[in-house]
């Protein structure tokens, strides 16, 4: 799957990023807690959130992650805009929920980039 | 034996400036990522680096963080001026946390900071001094050489 498909999975709007529709994708995380993503999630993933700051951007830089989908309807900041431009990083805005977001994307082959936790790194 | 390659950087990091939390761990990633260490290890720096200067930016009025690469290891020191922690013990635990509501509505302040610096290092030491600050020396180790990417990657 590429984002591209994601984007029409998630009837999204691309924020940041439309010349990297092309990007494959596997596997995804998802959570508003950025220190979680940061002991989780994996390179090469997406990142589902609903939080909107640059932090989010820096978080997802430091673990190579492929694209963060903003669910809720949220939209980035403009500081936020900006970082994810100069690092390359694509921002997604869906309107579905977190929930809805993450199960639409599983039904359609997206796994969670762990299962469960315990032990792994 | 021949001496060991050696590469030190210190960085400012500034207390309160949420904006820019990151800038630093960021520019570290670069530095580790052109010298050719392998992405594993790029990454579990970048962490700590990370989890490292969120702590700084939310509890210090200022800190410096100092990266330095030998042949066998990547080791960050982190120094703050701020309030310093009374119970390291307490501290380290998952869920413990003393942030204010700017720094969750970051989506930090979970007490995850020091459980992700401790997870991903391979040696954490912290001191702290109730009033003066906080200093913490993580080590993060590859094995044989993190310097010559053209040997297979070692997952620790």
């Amino acid at each position: 799957m590429t984002l591209k498909d994601v984007q029409d999975i998630l009837e999204a709007e691309v924020l940041v990023g439309s010349d990297q529709l092309q990007k494959p994708v596997k596997t995804a995380f998802a959570a508003d807690l950025m220190s979680d993503v940061l002991a989780f999630a994996k390179p090469d993933s997406l990142l589902l959130t609903g939080l909107t700051n640059p932090q989010v951007v820096r978080t997802a830089d430091i673990l190579d992650i492929t694209a963060i989908i903003m669910v809720r309807g949220k939209k980035p900041s403009e500081e936020t805009v900006k970082l994810a431009e100069e690092l390359k990083i694509p921002i997604l805005s869906t309107r579905y929920i977190l929930f809805e977001t993450s199960g639409r994307l599983h039904a359609k082959g997206i796994t969670g980039c762990i299962e469960k936790v315990g032990g792994e790194i | 034996m021949r001496e060991s390659q050696k590469f030190e950087k210190s960085f400012d990091v500034q207390g309160g400036s949420f904006q820019n939390a990151g800038n630093v761990s960021g520019q570290i990633k670069s530095i580790l990522k052109e010298m050719g260490v392998s992405t594993d290890i790029v990454r579990r720096v970048a962490i700590i680096c990370y989890e490292s200067e969120i702590n700084i930016v939310s509890y210090a009025k200022k800190g410096t963080i100092t990266l330095i690469v030998t042949d066998e290891a990547v080791k960050i020191e982190t120094k703050d001026e701020g309030p310093g922690i009374p119970d390291i013990e307490l501290a380290m635990k998952e869920g413990y946390s003393t942030a204010t509501a700017a720094v969750r509505e970051m989506g930090f302040g979970a007490g995850m900071g020091l459980a992700n610096m401790k997870k991903y290092s391979d040696h954490l030491i912290i001191t702290s001094e109730v009033g003066i600050g906080t200093c913490v020396t993580m080590v993060v180790m590859d094995f044989p050489k993190i310097l010559h990417p053209d040997l297979p990657p070692v997952t620790l």
